[in-house]
């Protein structure tokens, strides 16, 4: 396998096998932890964008348009859209890709489909990592599609900067948009399919919910949008909401993501370094055998 | 994160390239391969032999599987090869699947195309096909 640099270097120059190879290694967990480290500092702070709601919501319709809106200000765009892993078989269907066709032949996008390979919370373990290869290959923005998330698929918002939650006119009444969860997650919210019945109502209804917002959490209230994602109508403005989001990020907002960035960098080398250790495996018959509990063997194993 | 490259799903590409509309097939298969552990990206009907390599590139799949009923073969499965190879997908294996008669298959062998399945092929067999066949990286 050639120097991570000098793929990098190729990725950058418009290499797209390489580029592709290269997210294949990293879903594969194929690279060393340095290099890990030096993929994330090559990155260009590219606007993660995360796209989550509901199956068939219209996610990968929405971020096919989003594509040519970005496209048509000169921006490259990368995609990430995952769909989920079988828990019987470990194979997959990803069909993300079917919506996305407009941009076939366009070096400026580059689209690939991802399988959850067992998370649960709407990603891949090794999504953040595709995501900061694309940015570092130049793509900015980096849009994450997430595998269609019902009430509690939430990880996209520890990830991207901005996250999008996608919704359908027929989402429910009032008690659901006040329920814990998804929309809780949502710096922008989207109901899609607004040529269907009920989209302005249902706009409006949670405009109302959610502005009542207030406790020991306060933050803005979301701005809640209407879009036809299919015929391109509303595109445009969730477009500028999306962006309007990430120039008002504050220096808080900034600490967090790093604060979760580190905690999966901790996660991941702390494993590595657990799991290389000559006593991992008698750690492992420890804890079957109910010898030792699994947090002593960890705290043995990383002294 | 363990690099266990045996345990690594195979990655396969299905595809309609042309004109007809009968994806059942397709889909089926799709289906059936999910079900054998393979992650199947599907991107539906009507693709161009162009949207058919730029997708095998994007998604760095081992396998490309093309299915076609209409007739028209000869024409796009040759052209899909020469530009899959022409991304220096050089280990990418190309199969496809349909209806082919028997007098066209070893031309489309020649032309590049691992394996041509006709109807009553079952997913099993397409399965084992796939796994002795699909490229093994380090």
């Amino acid at each position: 396998m050639p120097e991570l640099a000098e793929r990098l270097r190729d990725a950058q120059a418009g290499d797209r096998r390489a580029l592709a190879r290269l997210l294949t290694d990293l879903e594969d967990g194929a690279l060393a932890p340095s290099e890990l480290g030096a993929l994330i500092a090559a990155g260009r702070d590219a606007h993660l964008v995360g796209i989550t709601g509901p199956p068939g919501s219209g996610k990968s319709t929405l971020v096919n348009a989003l594509i040519a809106a970005w496209r048509s200000r000169g921006r490259r765009v990368g995609v990430i859209a995952v769909d989920p892993s079988s828990p019987v078989s470990g194979g997959a269907i990803m069909g993300d890709r079917i919506r996305m066709m407009d941009h076939h032949g366009d070096d400026g996008v580059f689209v690939r489909s991802m399988a959850s390979r067992g998370a649960l919370g709407g990603l891949a373990a090794t999504t953040w990592l595709t995501a900061a290869a694309l940015d570092a290959a130049g793509y900015d923005p980096v849009v994450i599609e997430t595998v269609g998330a019902g009430q509690s698929e939430v990880e996209i918002a520890t990830l991207a900067e901005t996250t999008v939650v996608v919704e359908v006119p027929e989402m429910g009444d009032e008690v659901q948009a006040i329920k814990a969860g998804l929309l809780e997650i949502a710096d922008v919210i989207v109901i899609n399919k607004g040529d269907r019945p009920g989209a302005d109502r249902a706009a409006r209804q949670l405009r109302a919910m959610l502005s009542t917002a207030g406790g020991r959490v306060s933050r803005p209230a979301p701005p809640v949008l209407v879009s036809t994602a299919i015929a391109g109508d509303g595109v445009e403005p969730l477009r500028e909401a999306i962006e309007a989001h990430r120039a008002g990020r504050t220096p808080e907002q900034v600490r967090t993501r790093a604060g979760e960035l580190l905690r999966r960098a901790v996660a991941t080398r702390a494993y590595e370094r657990a799991a290389r250790s000559a006593d991992w495996a008698a750690a492992v018959t420890a804890v079957a055998e109910r010898r030792e509990d699994p947090f002593s063997a960890a705290d043995r194993l990383l002294g | 994160m363990t690099a266990d490259a045996s345990a690594r799903p195979i990655r396969v590409l299905l595809a309609k390239p042309g004109l007809d509309g009968h994806d059942r097939g397709a889909k089926v298969l799709a289906r059936g391969l999910r079900d054998e552990g393979f992650e199947v990206i599907y991107t539906g009907l009507r693709q161009t032999p162009e949207m058919v390599a730029d997708a095998a590139e994007q998604e760095d799949v081992d396998v490309v599987g093309l299915s076609i009923l209409s007739g028209a073969h000869m024409t796009l499965l040759p052209r899909i090869v020469e530009l899959v190879r022409g991304k220096g997908l050089d280990d990418v294996l190309v199969a496809a699947g349909g209806i082919i008669p028997d007098a066209d298959v070893a031309k489309l062998k020649a032309a590049g195309v691992a394996e041509v399945f006709g109807p009553g092929t079952t997913i099993g067999q397409v399965a084992t096909y796939f796994r002795e066949h699909a490229r093994r990286r380090a």
